[in-house]
């Protein structure tokens, strides 16, 4: 990550992006381990049914999205637990512009969206001129936004009107729209990482900030955007959970954990936490992994508690599985 | 440093106006500033404005989910007997509302699933294990086959997601009962279930007429208002009274605090120091209570629109060596042990847990083709002095519910003392 | 308020710049716990008696000890997000073993200290050994941990407490000279602080956990097992994280989410207390009043008639400030 050339490194990257990341191996593993019990106890009707597999997308759009954002941070080396407030603050604040008229969404949308490069940027700068640890900062933000949003809004607000819901709700052909919106966001990101002069410059800040910023690059800026871009995806997830619920309310990030999940599944495909290394189809991957569990869990009845035990296993195995050779100690 | 200090000041600046700028966006903006000289007079302000807590946005009400004609409806349906008093006291109902149901007649066994809000409070656990005690007694009796549980851990979105999952296999599910999260977000869910398969919805409720039958005890209004009205019928005069309310947001939840606060306004004579949300969290609970005591030197009633912390609220007056006040709980067995064992002044509204297994019960019905009611609406008794022995049963652990009418079980009450839901099998072989 | 009483400074005269060097040097979280427990003595009478002060501190005591086994971890370079679900596990685990039975209650909190070595174990070997980052070790026992509590009970703890094992949570010591009444709590966390004030600043294991925190390589040639090292930081957080669920589940009875968000609560009130995240700094003593503080300005905010969901953006604001203050004093220094 290191390599002083920036161009050659995202040429690298770019080679490195194509490559299939190693989650998508413990994906196949899960989806093969849930083939022989979904044949051994529900006889072979949970995986050969399309609307069932469908789904699998569909219960992964809303962290898949976000998970995108949280990838560019953990590959600048910075973190983001404020995105469950965030999506909070947009459902919340889209449902209340739109009041159920068709006419506010452009409004709505383009004010969530603001709210959210705003919090981007805070985010960004109390991280990069004060000098405060990005656990801690973002830990902070999503503090001021829970008790902005408590103190505001106790409740469902607003609603969204009905060809919102098309969002949510609405299928080209067989396949539901969000799974475009999800899919155009990861070929999104993968494009900023991959191909754009910001994603390798995302890297080298990641990889080793003080060699980035003696090399030249505006470090405190590469990173800000991250967390901009972060806070746009959580903005994202937020219109998109607001169409599938009609209305917003402010527990609805911190209740579906997207703060925490999204970190997990970001590291599970691959992006390490120190920085500087990963990509987005690999979060994509650790995203599916979490949805096929859930929904083979729903199907096969597994008692809600287990659940919660059986995931906790899988995010550590998972990265652990290619954490075990590093040659670094974690701490 | 200079700088930097500035830094600080903006950061801190920004976020002051982001609060500010955010503030007269509240749809409904409650003054809440006069407060700050009050507590400046604390502990005891003898000429404090009445109802202050009424004021705070703790206390609002959610406009879509309470209305007078319901609180109104309550009121009465309390003092109805069941038209059909011969039925155990979970198939009771006390309107007639009925709807024809033959054409989801089918040959037993049946298939039924069950959308979960989740098993993440005791009381839903307890209505979770009678439940499956009821479908082990009809799967005895030959009525039902599979009973697929999903549990969404409390999630709107993992709610619906389940939904749409139970839903995309014709044939898996002869009957859909969903008990929602929250009752706006899982309305469009419920919609496409009813395009597809009978949905029976109980507890909360939806925004659609369109399940078979959604089924509940009276509700939310009846629970605030015996409660309420305990506390302005025995409190001292001049006493303080602090109300607790889990989260906001959900419609039974709503509603018990609305009908509570209806009947507080209305009563005159009644002082509501505050109205906090606890998050049902004992310590919180007792750390609020004893917060307020300090603020306002005596305490006199506290109302809960959840009992589940009310033992961790009367603690708090045991370490203080305070006389306790006049108490609104619920019927989860500590509570009423405590109240057994101290002689309190106490009352202790129910939801009851025996609607969970009525919502089976009520399954079977629709599939058998047998007329049922739209409209289910079930007895709820409160647990007072006079019946506090029947109810209070020092065998039952501390967080069990007392109106789980499951007495009259095979397996009472060892599977609810020794409480094991892993043990029930969803799909048989 | 360090930001106003800094600008002041900045303008006054030689001698109170002395004077103001010296009172740099100490941590910024005494002055402001102290202000802060000024004004709500104030505003309440209550916390001028003894017995108020007590009813406080013992309160406070769970969060200081949480706030002190995070600290061990964070200046080790990682993070404990496990500490509310052990927690969460300690209290409805001793309601199934206790079983109502009072005899039961010692061999129940030896075998929750056990459960807490085993997390402690798990989390440390799978950082250290399997080079998972700590932030998700613990967060997926964040998950298991709690999960098994629940699969255990089936979500209904079965059990009350017994008098004896609530006592450590709610009993006093009555008859104390001067004090009169002292909390049992309150003395449990004084002997923890003690202890730990002693491993962390006065023996070995705590110069080896700051030494790999602030550069774990360097630590490693100098012949630090930093791999034992962090282990036992995890065993000792997650013991810490067991006595404070056993007096929090004295003072507040059995609940099922009692745990829920503690591990963010100690992780600020570590912050607060000046301890660096990532690691190489940390102090007991400050921590402690981290806490303190914490839980006064919570009843400040509550004194001042605040509604609650301002208790969190307050807190948001103070563990950024307390985290910036930290960092641009030592940027400064640079």
């Amino acid at each position: 990550m290191t390599t002083s050339s920036v161009s050659a490194n995202g040429f690298n990257k770019f080679l490195h992006s194509i490559r299939i990341p190693p989650v998508y191996y413990f994906l196949l593993v899960i989806f093969i381990g849930g083939a022989a019990l979904d044949f051994y106890f529900a006889d072979g009707q949970i995986l050969t049914n399309r609307a069932i597999l469908t789904n699998i997308f569909v219960r992964s759009v809303a962290l898949g999205i976000v998970a995108v954002g949280q990838t560019f941070v953990l590959i600048g080396a910075s973190i983001d637990l404020s995105v469950a407030y965030t999506i909070s603050m947009t459902a919340v604040m889209s449902s209340f512009i739109m009041q159920g008229d068709p006419t506010k969404v452009p409004t709505a949308i383009f004010v969530v969206f603001i709210i959210g490069a705003v919090i981007g940027l805070v985010n960004g700068l109390i991280i990069t001129k004060l000098g405060v640890n990005s656990f801690i900062a973002t830990l902070g933000t999503a503090l001021i936004l829970k008790g902005i949003l408590n103190a505001t809004f106790a409740n469902f607000t607003g609603s969204v009107p009905r060809s919102y819901e098309t969002f949510g709700y609405g299928r080209i052909g067989p396949i539901p729209i969000s799974i475009f919106v999800l899919l155009g966001v990861v070929l999104l990101g993968w494009f900023i990482l991959a191909r754009t002069k910001f994603g390798s410059q995302l890297y080298g800040v990641g990889g080793n900030s003080e060699v980035a910023r003696l090399s030249g690059l505006r470090t405190h800026r590469v990173l800000i955007g991250a967390h901009v871009i972060c806070s746009l995806t959580a903005v994202l997830t937020g219109l998109f959970i607001v169409s599938r619920l009609r209305a917003g309310a402010p527990w609805i990030g911190p209740d579906g954990v997207y703060d925490l999940e999204s970190v997990a599944t970001t590291v599970i495909g691959g992006t390490a936490l120190s920085g500087g290394k990963g990509g987005v189809w690999g979060t994509l991957g650790g995203v599916l992994i979490f949805g096929v569990i859930d929904t083979l869990f729903n199907q096969l009845g597994v008692n809600p508690f287990l659940k919660n035990v059986l995931r906790g296993v899988i995010i550590i195995l998972a990265v652990a599985s290619y954490t075990l050779r590093s040659k670094r100690e974690a701490a | 440093m200079k700088k930097s200090m500035l830094l600080v000041v903006s950061v801190i600046v920004v976020f002051a106006m982001l609060l500010a700028a955010c503030k007269p966006a509240a749809p409904t903006a409650a003054p809440v500033e006069p407060e700050a000289p009050v507590a400046t007079e604390a502990p005891v302000v003898p000429d404090a404005p009445k109802n202050q807590g009424l004021q705070m946005d703790a206390a609002k009400v959610a406009p879509q989910f309470y209305n007078d004609a319901d609180f109104d409806e309550s009121l009465q349906l309390m003092k109805q007997a069941p038209l059909n008093p011969d039925a155990p006291i979970y198939m009771q109902y006390l309107i007639n509302d009925p709807v024809d149901t033959t054409q989801y007649k089918k040959a037993p066994p049946y298939n039924i699933c069950f959308s979960n809000a989740g098993v993440n409070n005791p009381w839903r656990v307890v209505g979770y294990t009678t439940m499956r005690e009821q479908v082990e007694e009809l799967r005895a009796a030959g009525l039902i086959k599979n009973f697929i549980h999903v549990d969404a851990q409390g999630q709107d979105a993992k709610q619906i997601a389940d939904i749409e999952d139970l839903i995309a296999t014709p044939g898996k599910c002869d009957l859909l009962i969903v008990s929602p999260n929250t009752s706006e977000a899982l309305t469009p869910a419920v919609e496409k279930a009813c395009e597809k398969l009978p949905v029976v919805v109980f507890d909360r409720g939806v925004l659609t007429d369109c399940p078979v039958v959604f089924e509940k005890t009276i509700g939310g209004y009846a629970f605030g208002i015996s409660g309420a009205q305990f506390i302005v019928d025995n409190l001292p005069e001049g006493g303080n009274v602090l109300a607790f309310r889990i989260l906001p947001g959900v419609d039974v939840l709503e509603q018990r605090w609305g009908a509570a606060k209806r009947i507080f306004e209305e009563a005159g004579n009644i002082n509501v120091v505050g109205v906090e949300f606890d998050d049902y969290n004992t310590v919180k609970t007792n750390t609020i209570v004893r917060d307020y005591i300090d603020r306002f030197g005596h305490i006199d009633g506290i109302w809960m629109d959840a009992g589940g912390p009310a033992v961790g609220a009367l603690e708090a007056y045991q370490d203080l060596g305070l006389p306790f006040p006049v108490m609104v709980g619920e019927d989860q067995n500590d509570y009423l042990k405590f109240w057994k064992e101290n002689n309190l002044t106490a009352i202790a509204p129910t939801f009851p847990t025996f609607q969970w297994r009525s919502a089976v019960l009520i399954a079977v019905k629709i599939l058998q083709g047998e007329t049922v009611q739209h409209r289910w609406v079930l007895p709820q008794p409160d647990v007072t002095q006079e019946n506090l022995d029947k109810y209070y049963n020092a065998a039952m652990p501390p967080l069990y519910y007392a109106l789980s009418g499951a007495e009259d079980m095979k397996n009472w009450p060892d599977a609810w003392i020794n409480v094991d839901t892993t043990k029930y099998v969803d799909v048989l072989p | 308020m360090t930001t106003t009483t800094m600008a002041k400074s900045s303008r006054a005269v030689k001698v109170l710049n002395t004077i103001w060097t010296w009172i740099k040097k100490i941590p910024p979280v005494y002055p402001i716990f102290i202000l802060i427990f000024l004004t709500v003595g104030f505003l309440n009478p209550n916390y001028q008696t003894a017995n108020g002060i007590f009813v406080f501190l013992r309160r406070a005591s769970p969060l200081a000890i949480l706030a002190i086994g995070q600290m061990f971890v964070l200046s080790s370079g990682g993070f404990d997000l496990s500490m509310g679900s052990l927690v969460t596990f300690v209290i409805v685990g001793s309601s199934m073993l206790l079983n109502n039975d009072p005899e039961k209650a010692m061999i129940t909190i030896v075998i929750m200290l056990g459960v807490g070595v085993i997390v402690g174990l798990i989390n440390g070997v799978t950082v250290s050994f399997l080079k998972v980052p700590s932030l998700i070790v613990t967060l997926g026992m964040l998950l298991l941990v709690k999960g098994v509590a629940m699969f255990w009970s089936g979500g209904a703890p079965r059990g009350y407490f017994t008098d004896n094992f609530r006592i450590f949570g709610r009993g006093n010591i009555e008859n104390v000279p001067i004090f009169g009444k002292f909390p049992i709590a309150l003395l449990i966390m004084i002997v923890i602080a003690l202890l730990s004030y002693y491993l962390f600043h006065k023996s070995n294991f705590g110069k080896q956990i700051l030494a790999i925190g602030d550069n774990v390589r360097a630590s490693q040639l100098s012949g630090v097992r930093v791999r034992v090292i962090r282990v036992l930081a995890f065993v000792y957080s997650a013991l810490l994280a067991v006595v404070a669920a056993i007096l929090l589940g004295g003072y507040g009875g059995i609940s099922t989410n009692v745990g829920d968000g503690l591990e963010m609560q100690a992780v600020s009130a570590a912050v607060v207390g000046g301890t660096l995240l990532l690691g190489g700094k940390g102090s007991v003593p400050s921590v402690v009043f981290g806490a303190f503080t914490l839980e006064a300005l919570f009843n400040l905010l509550n004194l001042l008639g605040l509604p609650k969901p301002y208790k969190d953006a307050v807190q948001g604001l103070i563990i950024i400030g307390a985290v910036a203050y930290v960092a641009l004093s030592t940027r400064k220094k640079r």
